[in-house]
């Protein structure tokens, strides 16, 4: 009798919670952000409800500061799969000019990102939010249920989540209440590079080592992606093999250096690695607990 | 992402495909406050290079900072993510952690200690195969360790790793250890758990954790990573018969209706005939779709969308079964309850999810409520947070259901307070209350429904009727021949198996005509209860008789076939050369002759032999059956 490896049994879970999400749930909406998460959360969306497309739009909650090469995927994706695209920007966050270089991650984070998001969802009244994180990327999301509940406020209360046995979603809300769910919480980083590499899913280059401008800044190796990039005096670019593990804002997201060009490559550096995933994201070193109080503020 | 083995570096693409085809273990720990969880976790993690250089220097600040352990690392600073667990040192809800070995792939949920998370608790404890419940070996067995036996029993957990733990703390003492264990041992066996393996080991140092170490030469077992890595773990939901719950109707256009969701037990193919529970309908599976492309057979554990055979009716909350054996439908219960917040209480109504169906139910009068101390049986007017009770829920509609222990996923149900949306309380199936039974799917009992059902199709009598020679069993024969290659199980009763044997104290006068004819019809009788389609060819000459047979049948299962040769066409025909021996003399009583025939009133259907030929003939009653919803597809 066949015998279900890991992998499909992950994808059979999280296949199980899109479709619970759509059966249940007024009106959802998918958190894209570009990454590989979403590239994969994006294709178990499709493998759920074939052959019908995935019920729901799609949500890109856009600080503007992107790596280029991700807003030129994203357009070929959402194009690709015939999905609505809906792309959100605080404009007021934009008008005071927020951003990455003045202000620093933590303000550019919260009002590009944070609030944005908040914006979004009330704009557009979703009642449930699917987001690609993993409970293995870090310690406040290992705690985090899959179903996870926030207030009207869009606050999450890691002190009092709602218990969730076997696959048993409970998915009342009270108006203005909603829901962020996470169909791919038990994947671990390995996993979804597995799957991408065996399920031949498409993800931004930038994943993959290429010779790129960057300079060396505070022990991090940040590419000069565009002309907004303020180089400090005697400050030049170099070019260097690297690649990225997450992305986010560019200049928050340092580079490793790196000769991968494959996915199996990529999978044996990630493997061989002793430093974890998120060590490039400046937005997680913002002081101990930070992940968990931007969640609270209503953060994915 | 650190991971140990050499494969990796040396070749990546044979690393990849082994790890491929690792299996997943979930495994739970449990135990009191301070029996050292999180420490053993992190020891585990830590041990199998599961921790980032970027993770261990935060655990070091963190370790001098926060940590319990003077100038050492503390392990549990690692899974307790939460600002207050680190603040307040106790561990409030459950984390999931993920490593692998060259073996397999584990998910450890790391359940809090304290009583009043014991939600977070089960949480953790529903989706596990395994328990490791730890014991401060100082301490024995603690209030907390018996409460969480008792949960991890509930939930239908069957392996136990009894980790007696701080066994440096008791100078590595075996007797105390055989104590413990024995103790144990004599309590788990009250509350259902027998698979128990029992290792001393010290979270802190790392004895018996991965390696044995050289503390405990007395102790000749596995450490809990061997044993981990190889225990055994059976698939329920494998042996189950199948079952699918609809969780979605995929109708992307007119032509396309799929039925997706998780299969929660059991193999499927396309041709498989399957009922829709609680209506009752059968079909069967046309195709098993997925976005991989369409599938020879699917498995426990996978979600699939299904296409069935013919237009039936299901949504979601209904369930698919196998023929073979059929889930129990049903609308009271006897049950176990958790609370989980607040208090729940009896005539009260809630919304209770079980499975992908939503109905009401009312818990009636606690029967008891469990000390999970002495497992004593407590009078209880209500089910506190936290309380475990046995009780009877009454449903508004009724459930497809399979008891607990046979099917999680079938058998576990969670209560919803209806005014504040919480999860109030969680709860297991034990079985149907005999009271209800009245409504169950009939196949409690083996019936003509029941053996239908395994047959896959509307069991009836297909009655031809018209003079000798007129092509009856000709037609019949094709009509059976065309039925048999469709899959349908069939009998054909005609003159030549009847008047042979059952009948051959006959002869043909009337008298004996209407006893032959009733007879056949009982016998025909008998085999549409056995779930056949069966064929009466019978020149069946007399109106009152035909309508005698109907009568013995009900609604749809009789269809009168009138085989129109007109009589000079028969006798012409006379394929036998019986009308020639008549004509002679020779045969009396020969209907048309000197005995007459009574054309039916209103047959269902009526072949004209002049204009069909016997293929087309067969075609037509073939046609008519499936128009008439007798036959699908």
């Amino acid at each position: 009798m066949t015998k279900l490896t890991h992998l499909q049994r992950l994808e059979a879970e999280s296949i199980h919670i899109f479709r619970e999400v759509v059966a249940e749930c007024e009106k959802p909406v998918m958190l894209y952000s570009v990454g590989k998460d979403s590239s994969v959360m994006l294709h178990l969306a499709k493998k759920a409800f074939y052959p019908a497309a995935p019920p729901f739009p799609l949500l890109h909650v856009d600080t503007t500061w992107k790596f280029r090469a991700m807003y030129e995927f994203r357009d070929r994706m959402a194009k690709a799969i015939g999905m609505d695209l809906i792309v959100y920007v605080n404009r007021e966050g934009l008008n005071r000019g927020i951003n990455p270089f003045t202000h620093g991650s933590q303000i550019h984070t919260d009002a590009m990102k944070t609030q944005a998001l908040k914006q979004a969802l009330d704009k557009y009244k979703f009642t449930t939010a699917f987001g690609g994180a993993r409970r293995d990327e870090e310690k406040s999301r290992a705690k985090e249920r899959i179903f996870s509940f926030r207030s009207a406020q869009h606050r999450w209360d890691p002190k009092n989540q709602r218990p969730e046995l076997w696959s048993l979603y409970n998915t009342a809300t009270h108006t203005g209440e909603s829901i962020r769910v996470f169909p791919i919480s038990n994947w671990t980083e390995l996993d979804v590079w597995q799957y991408i590499h065996l399920e031949n899913i498409p993800i931004v280059p930038l994943y993959f080592a290429a010779k790129r401008p960057v300079v060396q800044r505070g022990g991090a190796l940040l590419m000069v992606d565009d002309e907004r990039f303020p180089l400090a005096p005697g400050e030049r670019p170099e070019i260097r093999s690297v690649r990225f593990r997450t992305l986010g804002c560019y200049p928050l997201t340092g580079a490793v250096e790196s000769e991968a060009t494959t996915v199996p490559e990529i999978i044996r550096e990630t493997l061989l690695t002793t430093t974890s995933e998120r060590q490039g994201r400046a937005i997680d070193h913002d002081g101990a607990a930070s992940m968990e109080r931007k969640k609270q503020e209503g953060y994915f | 992402m650190a991971h140990k083995s050499d494969l990796i570096a040396s070749d990546i693409d044979a690393y990849l495909l082994s790890h491929q085809h690792k299996s997943l273990l979930r495994f739970i720990t449990c135990g009191s406050v301070d029996d050292g969880k999180s420490t053993l976790i992190g020891r585990l993690l830590y041990e199998s290079k599961m921790i980032f250089d970027d993770h261990l220097a935060a655990l070091d600040a963190d370790s001098k900072k926060l940590g319990t352990r003077g100038k050492e690392l503390d392990f549990a600073l690692l899974v307790d993510g939460l600002a207050a667990e680190r603040e307040q040192g106790i561990t409030i809800d459950v984390a999931y952690r993920f490593f692998s070995t060259e073996r397999r792939k584990f998910i450890v949920a790391d359940t809090p200690g304290h009583e009043q998370y014991t939600r977070n608790m089960v949480t953790g404890a529903s989706t596990a195969d395994l328990a490791v419940i730890l014991i401060d070996a100082r301490k024995g067995i603690l209030t907390q360790t018996r409460r969480h036996s008792f949960l991890v029993s509930l939930l239908g957990i069957r392996h136990i790793v009894l980790a007696i733990n701080k066994m440096d703390l008791i100078d590595y003492d075996q007797q105390r250890f055989d104590i413990i264990v024995r103790e144990y041992r004599e309590f788990a066996k009250r509350i259902d758990l027998v698979d128990i393996t029992a290792i001393p080991i010290c979270a802190v140092y790392g004895d018996n954790v991965i390696e044995s170490g050289a503390n405990m030469p007395w102790y000749q077992g596995p450490t809990l990573m061997d044993h981990l890595e190889t225990v055994e773990i059976e698939d329920a939901s494998a042996t189950l018969p199948f079952r699918m719950p609809v969780q979605w109707v995929n109708r992307p256009n007119p032509d396309f209706r799929g039925f997706a969701g998780r299969i929660e037990g059991g193999t499927i193919r396309p041709g498989d005939p399957v009922r829709i529970l609680p209506s009752g309908r059968t079909s069967r599976v046309a195709r098993i779709v997925t976005a991989d492309g369409e599938l020879n057979d699917a498995v426990a554990g996978q979600s699939i969308t299904l296409t069935l055979d013919d237009e039936v009716d299901a949504s979601r909350g209904d369930v698919l079964a196998g023929m073979d054996s059929l889930p129990e439908v049903a609308d009271q219960f006897d049950a176990m309850l958790v609370g989980l917040d607040g208090a729940v209480l009896p005539g009260r109504s809630y919304a209770m999810k079980i499975g992908t169906k939503i109905v009401n139910a009312t818990v009636n009068p606690l029967k008891y409520k469990v000390n999970i101390n002495t497992l004593e049986h407590l009078a209880a007017e209500r089910l506190e947070l936290n309380d475990i009770g046995a009780c009877e829920l009454e449903l508004d509609r009724p459930i497809v259901f399979e008891p607990y222990h046979k099917s999680r996923e079938l058998g576990g149900f969670i209560l919803i307070d209806p005014i504040s949306n919480a999860t109030v309380a969680a709860g297991t199936l034990n079985f149907a209350l005999r009271r209800s039974q009245n409504i169950h799917w009939q196949a409690l009992d083996v019936n003509k429904a029941a053996r239908a059902a395994r047959n896959a199709q509307r069991p009836c009598t297909l009655w031809l009727t018209g003079y000798s020679g007129a092509g009856k069993s000709t037609i019949a024969n094709l009509v059976e021949k065309k039925l048999f290659t469709m899959g349908r199980r069939t009998y054909l009763l005609d003159g030549d198996n009847v008047r042979h044997g059952i009948n051959k104290d006959l002869g043909f006068t009337a008298q004996d005509r209407v006893e032959n004819i009733r007879r056949v019809a009982e016998v025909a009788k008998l085999m549409v209860d056995a779930g056949l389609i069966v064929m009466v060819s019978f020149i069946s000459p007399f109106q009152a008789e035909r309508n005698a047979a109907r009568a013995l049948f009900g609604a749809g299962e009789f269809f009168e076939i009138f085989i129109d040769t007109p009589f000079a066409e028969a006798e012409k025909r006379d394929v036998k050369g019986l009308y020639k021996k008549a004509r002679e003399g020779e045969l009396k009583n020969f209907t048309g002759i000197d005995s007459p025939y009574e054309p039916p009133e209103s047959p269902e259907i009526r072949i004209d032999t002049t204009v069909l030929n016997p293929e087309q003939a067969a075609d037509t009653i073939i046609e008519y059956l499936v128009s008439h919803q007798v036959l699908k597809g």
